[in-house]
């Protein structure tokens, strides 16, 4: 199905236009709209991104690819993201990888089959301090205890 | 000690603009007003205050670099895309006091003449940019943002522009390029960023800490400011300290103390009353310091230097005891290696290569030439890229193999780690 922006998402998208000399300069803020809305990035999206932005498809798709927060599939419900670098290894984060593994019965890169949680782990999240730690859409969830893991998953519908 | 960057922190709603004007915020655009830009700059300059984002240039001297009358608009961005492992200093800025950012960011655009400045946040902090859109919002509300400021006749916008995940977006000439709408590859210098940045125009990309620092030193004048701290480490610096400490968090203290008072005075010593084993003293591409090392180290851009590594971003990781080095370097190599950019062929090899040579070993296969070949690629990877992504990981793999020499040595006779894995709890 064609990605169509409605007018109000025409009028923001020229609002950023207008913060920046070029155009091309406003997608990283039109393409988090779009993410925030669907979910993900559908390559129709990239088109309209791009057609309203007055540059190529592949602009787009470049740019898409290249950050790792874009989602170019539909993701799972509830992502969760689990920090795995230096700050977090220290304090733990195999092991609550290891936790979120066996309650939720898949790998990192996986999704449950009810599609409601998806799990990954990620590069550092700046939350080096209050280790170990995950984000959840836009959410971080700081000095992780088995228990509040437990608890948050049961949270998550 | 006088804190300046963190004074407002214990302040309940430190983050809004009634809390921040009743702690005299905004006061300084009175005196910048009265003073040319020129005046202002010879005071950034007269502080001493150094780039607290990795590098540690002067600011005033950045300042200086922008060439006047070009007929071309100058732009600020504020590196707020704080990436590097162990750094999340300029977040507790955004969190608690996000109105002394923009203060400074008022008061580098007049110094520059920058009539539009962007602040370039990494995409994950999503809740951190929600409290910045505020402060911004209020303050284009009294008037610190927007047109005629304070009846100056001086002009100035401030957008932030949402990263979306990409370690190099905090290279400067990789963040320009993001801004721009595109991959975030760092560009050759020259040209620098002064001459020739954001849409082809002079550029100014400071950190959020040094931004921050700018109010206190206008209003108490440069020379109080370079009172502080020790040499031409001048003024206080953020630490932000994760691992194996009994109190990680952020602390502000007067550049030049030693890091052993600081472990015990502001850290609560080590996590469980261990012992240290190694420091990376300012995010973690900086070469590590063994213990002994780290407990005669003085916190200051100078003792850093002496001691053969960097005050960085200020990201403290301190590690213990049980820690095994061999996992740790690895670690590492697979954050560098996953945030390369891809365009240098030493650098996205090299990355690749490090991380594949540590995950044999690890994996019980390391051979005993891999330590020379970890060694050689080092010396391959540093200093022949456009940027210092390679670098950031050649220092730690030279210093972690010379250092902890030993331990790989073990590690590949063993085929296992002596040490346990890190403690979740």
């Amino acid at each position: 199905m064609a990605f169509v922006f409605t007018p109000e998402q025409c009028d923001r998208i020229e609002s950023l236009c207008a913060r920046y000399p070029t155009r091309r300069a406003a997608i990283l803020p039109v393409l988090w709209m779009v993410q925030a809305q669907d979910g993900w990035i559908s390559p129709d999206a990239m088109e309209a991104v791009a057609a309203i932005l007055q540059i190529t498809p592949a602009a787009v798709y470049e740019v898409v690819t290249f950050y790792s927060m874009f989602e170019r599939k539909p993701c799972a419900r509830h992502h969760l993201q689990v920090c795995r670098t230096i700050g977090c290894w220290l304090r733990g984060s195999q092991g609550l990888v290891r936790h979120l593994e066996e309650r939720l019965k898949i790998k990192p890169g996986e999704s449950t089959p009810d599609g409601r949680f998806k799990l990954s782990t990620v590069e550092c999240l700046g939350s080096c301090g209050t280790a170990p730690m995950m984000q959840i859409g836009n959410d971080y969830f700081e000095n992780l205890t088995p228990l509040m893991v437990d608890t948050l998953l049961n949270e998550l519908k | 000690m006088e804190k300046i960057l963190t004074k407002n922190w214990d302040t309940p709603n430190s983050h809004g603009i009634a809390a921040y004007l009743a702690s005299g915020g905004y006061a300084s655009l009175k005196k910048i007003f009265a003073m040319t830009p020129a005046q202002v700059i010879d005071e950034v300059k007269a502080s001493g205050l150094r780039g607290r984002g990795g590098a540690g240039f002067p600011t005033g001297m950045k300042w200086g670099f922008v060439p006047k009358n070009t007929g071309k608009p100058i732009y600020l961005c504020v590196n707020a895309d704080e990436s590097e492992p162990g750094t999340f200093k300029d977040r507790a800025i955004f969190e608690k006091d996000p109105h002394m950012m923009i203060e400074g960011v008022i008061i580098a655009s007049y110094a520059l003449g920058v009539r539009t400045a962007y602040s370039y946040i990494r995409g994950e902090f999503y809740q951190q940019w929600k409290i910045m859109e505020q402060a911004i919002l209020e303050a284009y509300e009294k008037g610190f943002l927007g047109k005629n400021i304070l009846g100056s006749g001086f002009d100035l916008d401030l957008y932030q522009h949402r990263g979306a995940g990409a370690y190099i977006c905090g290279e400067e000439t990789g963040l320009i390029e993001s801004l721009e709408g595109k991959q975030g590859k760092p560009r050759n210098k020259p040209p620098f960023p002064a001459v020739q940045g954001a849409f082809g125009c002079p550029t100014v990309v400071n950190n959020v800490e040094t931004l921050a620092a700018l109010p206190w030193i206008i209003n108490n004048g440069a020379a109080a400011y370079a009172a502080i701290g020790v040499g031409k480490s001048t003024g206080t610096k953020l630490w932000s300290v994760c691992g194996h400490v009994a109190k990680p968090g952020v602390y502000e203290v007067p550049l030049g103390i030693p890091f052993k008072t600081f472990l015990a005075d502001y850290c609560g010593g080590m996590w469980r009353g261990r012992s240290l084993k190694a420091l990376i003293v300012g995010g973690s591409s900086v070469p590590i310091l063994t213990a002994a090392e780290a407990m005669t180290l003085n916190l200051d851009y100078e003792s850093a230097q002496a001691a053969g590594t960097f005050l960085g971003s200020g990201g403290m990781i301190v590690i213990d005891e049980t820690t095994c080095m061999v996992r740790a370097l690895e670690n590492l190599a697979m954050f560098y290696h996953h945030e390369s950019c891809g365009q240098c062929t030493p650098c996205r090899e090299g990355t690749g290569w490090v991380e594949k040579i540590l995950h044999r070993m690890c994996h019980g296969e390391g051979r005993t030439e891999d330590i020379a070949l970890l060694l050689n690629l080092a010396d391959n990877m540093q200093g022949k890229t456009i940027c210092a992504l390679a670098d950031a990981l050649a220092m730690p793999v030279r210093s972690y193999v010379t250092k902890f020499r030993s331990e790989f040595e073990r590690y590949i006779q063993l085929g296992r780690s002596e040490f346990p894995e890190p403690e979740w709890n």
